[in-house]
């Protein structure tokens, strides 16, 4: 008869200092960027004086951190919005039981393999304002005048060089919530859409009334992994655009590396990566939380 | 006479349209890296090369070549020790259940949801402590632990659909707990292994913060940091560039196309789905 | 076994990984010499090849190391160092520029020994002029010694262009508006800016101060001493946004090289860079003359904006009698004859064998020793680098937004935070 507590010691002993590093350099380090972001270090050496929440307000009283948020802001809004949209429009497409829905499927899939830095250049050759798609247009004999990531122009608020990251973005990740909502699509019982083709509904009712609530639960899900991707972006921005003129482009985990690891102001890097961390927090916990309360049960 | 089901003829012209969107950066990146440098220079970007020529990959192959060795020295460790306590976790996690393990499993979880730059400055600071910093062991030390996370969630996965019973038996058999894992776990853990070393490849190789804030001399750097390293020097050759994207995309590619199917799925499992 | 297979596969690559990655050779002490730079590439390592040659002539038993760290522009190295230094491993000496980016960096925080002794010794010291000295130190002693020196203020412009519309070269910021205002109506590009990296618009705004306010007063505003709101600075800030109405519509994208290629192509009149412009034009082959010719940039002739690369000697440098050697080398005429001719800048010495020097040097060594010499702003001579990170973000903004009163009050704060005459 084995004694299950004497097992699970036995197992305790082998995991518990793996996850204990590992709750170290998350949480330990979390807890110690807090600390140097309320510390006065801005140069080679470091200088703990406590300092409050002063960098915090210098932070948001910057120009450069506001544009930050705006561009976050509207980079999540349209990223997510192309996503799920045209996600669920492919996944529709392939749903219909297209002849060669294999080759379709692996076309729109396969940007997500690449690195960010590889889309990112790929981009900037593409977006070009000289030599891009405008001269591509121009050829056509379209007048192509947007600068695209150059473009110092905005509306609301909304820078529009954004939109050049969003295209970029949008490309590598829309094969993703293709393929959630694919299967999301595939697990519909089949006898829901016979029966409302039977009472005569037409595909259009037959998408909006009960596919799109049915895959609910994936439009949510997508939701929350791409607007952690979102809201952390750096890769991409620093890859295919740079901060951008008057910081069009410009993300806060942009801004946290340049600061740091150029500026050597590590107390400022240290404060975006901290606002960073929370805004991400906003939108992981509730999640976490919702699924971890379903598991319990 | 057939009637024309002109709802499927919209959606293969959609879904043409949209091969056509997905596909005409890949024109660009395939034509212009097989352009000559004379060719570049005069901004044609959308003619198809003229006189077709490897020049592009010959300089970004000779220019990358360390970097990718570098990135390959990297992802290998990486993946097999993500796999090895991945598995390790995931199999303490699914199966045996003690005090606050599901709040530990859930803030292992957070963990990979983390922003990086919020641990930056400390990791950086610790690397140089222990002479890791602007070392390759730096980096594989770094996506070991980071990556722990994720592979521990997808081995859990796994391994909670596959049945008590086997672990009773097991039991019962008088192995113990790791008696268990060695010999009736690991042998069946073959579809998870290859997901999670899918994964951690993919998501090693094309990462670039760490490298980027952790390696700075051009030996040490991966691929990724080289190629970023090359596209930002003064004078743009936009060929050698774009030959570079692509020697740096082809091992997840390649990935990619032959065992898209563990791809997909890993894809699908890294998102919670609970 | 899949999983054994595996493991002897991974344990196969692991095993090099680690061995390979096993860290820096070790150095014999007493007999080595490591110089830390990023000239990595063209005229630069070749020059520091040449100096490095002059110095193992006279020192043939020391093995020179000759540690370079390429990309980025020097951002790179730049980590490397600051990680080396703070981690108690600092090489022998370093490459930095003169001025407030080595002494805000590296002197205030205590990591340099002075090497007045290295001139004082030699008696060299009134062989660099005045000017050099004073920036090269830091209350009374000299922390790096110049190996070369840049001129900032220097416009280039298309000869033949300003000849086809009748212009003369700009003298004054008046007659630039003047002669941009006719370009402009003819449909030329007057100015060519290449700012995706935004310091060449520092660079630019460095000049166009001059041309206002004069040596004496720019120099106060890096001191301290100067308000933004004074009225010379302000006519500066306001001649910068003005001129932002005659510059390349596609600037945000260029990088400086690529504007001061613009002139030489004929797709813009005039450029204001620094003069490794020359060695650039020279090297595609254009025409002095005729593509190209260079003058003060407008209102700041007389005055010679400088910026220099030099080394130091760092405190617990593993190989110090080693590194007084190679400062005394590079501040002596041999060293500074060999570098400066192939890497395109003119020595900080006054006394230089000329023979050696090309057109364009030979006439910047002669404004080297006439004018007002004053630091570079966008190269780390006048402020710190924390300061100039701070003014590059404001630039950025500046160039896009061309609000003089906006930019005016932050860079008067930035001052009263970063100026030495204000902590």
């Amino acid at each position: 008869m084995y004694s299950p507590k004497k097992e699970i010691q036995k197992g305790l002993i082998v995991v518990l200092p793996m996850i204990a590093v590992l709750f170290i350099f998350v949480y330990g380090f979390i807890f110690w960027s807090l600390r140097v972001s309320f510390s006065a270090w801005d140069g080679i050496l470091p200088n703990m004086k406590f300092m409050g929440l002063s960098n915090y307000k210098t932070l948001f009283a910057s120009q450069r951190f506001q544009t930050d948020l705006f561009n976050t802001f509207y980079f999540t809004l349209f990223f997510m919005g192309t996503c799920i949209i045209g996600g669920f429009i492919l996944s529709y497409l392939l749903f219909s039981k297209l002849k060669g829905e294999a080759v379709f499927r692996t076309i729109y899939l396969f940007p997500l393999s690449l690195s960010f830095v590889v889309t990112g250049v790929l981009w900037r050759w593409v977006l070009s304002p000289e030599v891009g798609v405008n001269a591509l247009f121009r050829m056509m004999g379209f007048p192509a005048e947007f600068g695209w990531f150059t473009s110092t122009e905005s509306i609301a608020e909304f820078n529009l060089a954004v939109i050049s990251l969003i295209i970029a973005a949008s490309w590598q990740y829309l094969g993703y919530t293709m393929a959630m909502f694919l299967a999301g699509l595939r697990s519909i019982p089949d006898q829901i859409i016979e029966s409302a083709k039977i009472d005569g509904a037409g595909e259009f009712r037959i998408i909006w009334n009960i596919l799109i609530p049915m895959v609910k639960p994936i439009t949510f899900s997508a939701m929350i992994v791409l607007g952690h991707i979102s809201l952390k972006i750096f890769d991409l921005a620093y890859a295919m655009t740079g901060k951008g003129p008057a910081f069009v482009t410009d993300f806060p985990g942009l801004f946290m590396f340049e600061t740091t690891f150029r500026g050597n102001n590590y107390a400022e890097g240290a404060a975006i990566s901290i606002v960073m961390l929370l805004l991400v927090a906003l939108v992981i916990i509730p999640y976490l939380y919702s699924i971890f309360r379903g598991e319990e049960v | 006479m057939r009637e024309v089901d002109w709802s499927k003829v919209i959606k293969y012209i959609l879904a043409v349209v949209f091969v056509l969107m997905f596909l005409f950066p890949m024109y660009v990146l395939f034509n212009t890296s097989l352009k000559p440098f004379s060719e570049v220079r005069i901004s044609e970007m959308w003619l198809l090369a003229q006189s077709p020529s490897l020049e592009g990959f010959l300089e970004s192959f000779q220019k990358l070549r360390p970097n990718m060795i570098n990135s390959f020295l990297l992802v290998i460790p990486v993946s097999f020790f993500s796999i090895f306590l991945g598995s390790i976790n995931g199999y303490m996690f699914s199966k045996w259940k003690f005090k606050y393990s599901n709040l530990i499993f859930a803030l292992i979880i957070f963990g990979m949801f983390i922003p990086y730059q919020s641990i930056l400055i400390p990791l950086v600071q610790v690397l140089n402590k222990f002479g890791l910093y602007g070392t390759l062991r730096g980096l594989i030390l770094t996506h070991i632990i980071y990556g722990l996370p994720i592979s521990t969630l997808m081995f859990r996965n796994y391994y909670a659909k596959l049945p008590d019973e086997l672990l009773e038996a097991g039991m019962l058999d008088g192995l113990g707990i790791w008696g268990v894992f060695r010999r009736l776990i690991v042998p069946v853990s073959a579809p998870a292994t290859v997901v999670v070393l899918i994964w951690q490849f993919t998501s090693v190789w094309n990462d670039f913060l760490f490298a980027v804030a952790i390696t700075q001399k051009p030996s040490i750097q991966p691929i990724t940091v080289a190629l970023q390293n090359l596209a930002g020097s003064q004078v743009i050759e936009w060929n050698v560039q774009m030959a570079g994207a692509l020697i740096a995309a082809l091992p997840t590619l390649f990935v990619y196309i032959f065992l898209g199917r563990f791809f997909i799925k890993g894809l699908l499992a890294g998102s919670v789905k609970g | 076994m899949r999983k054994s297979a595996l493991i002897m596969l991974v344990l196969l690559f692991s095993i090099p990984a680690l061995l390979f990655a096993a860290g820096e050779q070790e150095l014999e002490e007493g007999k080595t010499l490591e110089i830390f730079s990023w000239w990595t590439a063209g005229g630069e390592a070749e020059g520091l090849q040449a100096l490095i040659d002059v110095f193992n002539e006279k020192y043939p038993e020391i093995e020179v190391v000759n540690a370079t760290v390429a990309g980025g522009a020097g951002t790179n190295a730049k980590a490397v160092l600051a990680t080396r230094m703070q981690g108690g491993n600092p090489p022998d000496a370093f490459q930095v520029h003169a001025g407030h980016e080595l002494i805000d960096t590296w002197v205030v925080s205590d990591y340099m020994e002075p090497v007045t002794f290295v001139l004082e010794d030699n008696g060299w010291l009134d062989v660099f002029p005045e000017d050099v000295i004073d920036i090269i130190s830091y209350q009374g002693e000299v922390y790096s010694i110049p190996v070369n020196i840049h001129r900032s203020n220097v416009m280039w412009y298309n000869a033949d262009i300003l000849n086809e519309y009748g212009l003369s070269v700009p003298d004054s910021m008046d007659e630039f508006f003047e002669a941009a205002e006719e370009l402009q109506k003819n449909g030329v590009t007057a100015l060519a800016l290449g700012d995706t990296n935004t310091w060449p618009a520092t660079h630019l705004l460095a000049s166009v101060i001059l041309a206002s306010t004069g040596p004496e007063k720019y120099k106060g505003l890096w001191e301290g001493t100067v308000d933004w709101s004074d009225s010379d600075v302000k006519e500066a800030l306001e001649n910068y946004a003005k001129m932002m109405d005659y510059v390349n519509s596609d600037h945000a994208a260029l990088t400086n090289m690529d504007a001061a290629g613009y002139v030489a192509e004929g797709k813009a009149a005039m450029n204001v860079m620094g003069d490794w412009v020359a060695g650039y034009y020279m090297s595609q082959g254009y025409t002095q003359g005729e593509e190209w010719d260079w003058a003060p940039s407008p209102g700041t002739a007389g005055n010679f904006i400088m910026l220099s690369d030099s080394f130091g000697l760092t405190k617990n440098a593993p190989n110090r009698e080693n590194v007084v050697k190679w400062l005394e080398v590079c501040a002596s005429k041999e060293g500074q004859d060999a570098f400066n001719p192939i890497k395109g800048s003119i020595p900080a010495r006054t006394d230089s064998d000329r023979s050696k020097y090309n057109s364009y040097q030979l006439a910047a060594m002669d404004d080297f020793s006439s004018d007002f010499i004053v630091p570079s702003l966008a190269h780390g001579s006048a402020v710190s680098e924390a300061w100039l990170t701070k003014i590059n973000d404001v630039m950025s903004v500046f160039t896009t937004e061309l609000d003089v009163d906006k930019a005016m009050k932050e860079f008067q704060s930035l001052a009263e935070r970063y100026a030495p005459a204000n902590k």
